[in-house]
């Protein structure tokens, strides 16, 4: 499987990404600048975690009007696979490719440590290799984590099999009904805010993301 | 030209964390009868338009598009002086 990883100016987790779901997940790999308007023909895209145009007005509220955004709204409209982890997650929010948005944490503080995550569904791509109900550990590093969406959007998350997956034991942001992920209807855009490209390998503390790289 | 301001805040419905903790600060200064704090933001533009009204106009559009996010936030506009 051919990977590409999109860079804006701010990302931080771009070679995490490249690593694990490249050479270890047994892909191959490649980044995607920003201002690009080919995507190299990558058979996944992911948008990955930092501070995209220094998170300036909201996080993510820039970079969905950058070139590259256009090929990644084409992509998965024709059925591509896409994740946005973190702050990824929160550019498909602001671009509209997921529903809802993410809030600043309810701690008030930049949460960054390992927590436990559910698996509510396997439908995606980014889930098939993992059971419905497994729990994985992963980290997070975010600020603005907290995922809010109006009763009827939530109503039809859980109607449509639409939440990936959601905080096991602790919630660290106040995200409401405890959502960690979610994706489109269709099922092909996931956005999450843990990021399972840091638990690739043992060594880094757990290998619990790396199925989700793997084809 | 005519200098406008997009206020942005959180819907009313939606928790402010950091509203709350200002307030919190400001009932540990005495300040009891602040009963509620919301944090936003200030927006200042100048626009260069042909009548105020359009000025007003073309800030509601940005803000609708970029400024704001009509998720999770409301904005008002203002003119603060034209010449």
């Amino acid at each position: 499987m051919k990977v590409g990883v999109v860079v804006f100016p701010g990302s931080n987790c771009d070679t995490d990404a490249l690593w694990t779901a490249g050479k270890v997940a047994g892909n191959q790999s490649f980044p995607i600048w920003h201002d690009s308007s080919d995507i190299n023909g990558a058979d996944m895209i992911i948008i990955p975690g930092g501070f995209s145009y220094g998170d300036y007005l909201r996080s993510g509220a820039i970079a969905q009007f950058s070139v590259v955004m256009d090929e990644v709204k084409r992509f998965a409209a024709s059925g591509g696979k896409v994740i946005g982890i973190c702050n990824g997650f929160q550019i498909l929010t602001e671009s509209g490719l997921l529903p809802g948005a993410l809030l600043q944490n309810d701690t008030l503080r930049f949460e960054s440590r390992w927590i436990e995550i559910e698996t509510v569904t396997t439908r995606t791509p980014f889930t098939k290799n993992l059971a419905k109900g497994q729990i994985l550990k992963v980290p997070i590093a975010h600020n603005e984590g907290r995922y809010h969406i109006d009763p009827i959007g939530l109503e039809n998350l859980i109607k449509n099999d639409q939440i990936v997956f959601r905080y096991h034991g602790v919630n660290p942001n106040g995200s409401i009904h405890d959502i960690a992920g979610i994706c489109n209807r269709e099922g092909n855009v996931v956005g999450m805010m843990p990021h399972p490209e840091r638990a690739g390998e043992l060594i880094t503390g757990s290998a619990d993301g790396l199925p989700m790289f793997v084809g | 030209m005519h200098k406008v301001e997009v206020t942005v805040s959180l819907k009313p419905d939606i928790l402010d964390p950091q509203g709350k903790t200002v307030q919190r600060a400001l009932s540990h200064m005495s300040y009891d009868m602040v009963k509620s704090a919301r944090v936003g933001k200030s927006i200042v533009m100048d626009i260069d338009a042909p009548s105020p009204e359009k000025a007003l106009e073309i800030a509601r559009e940005v803000s609708n598009k970029l400024l704001a996010n009509p998720v999770m936030e409301v904005f008002s506009v203002r003119l603060i002086e034209g010449n």
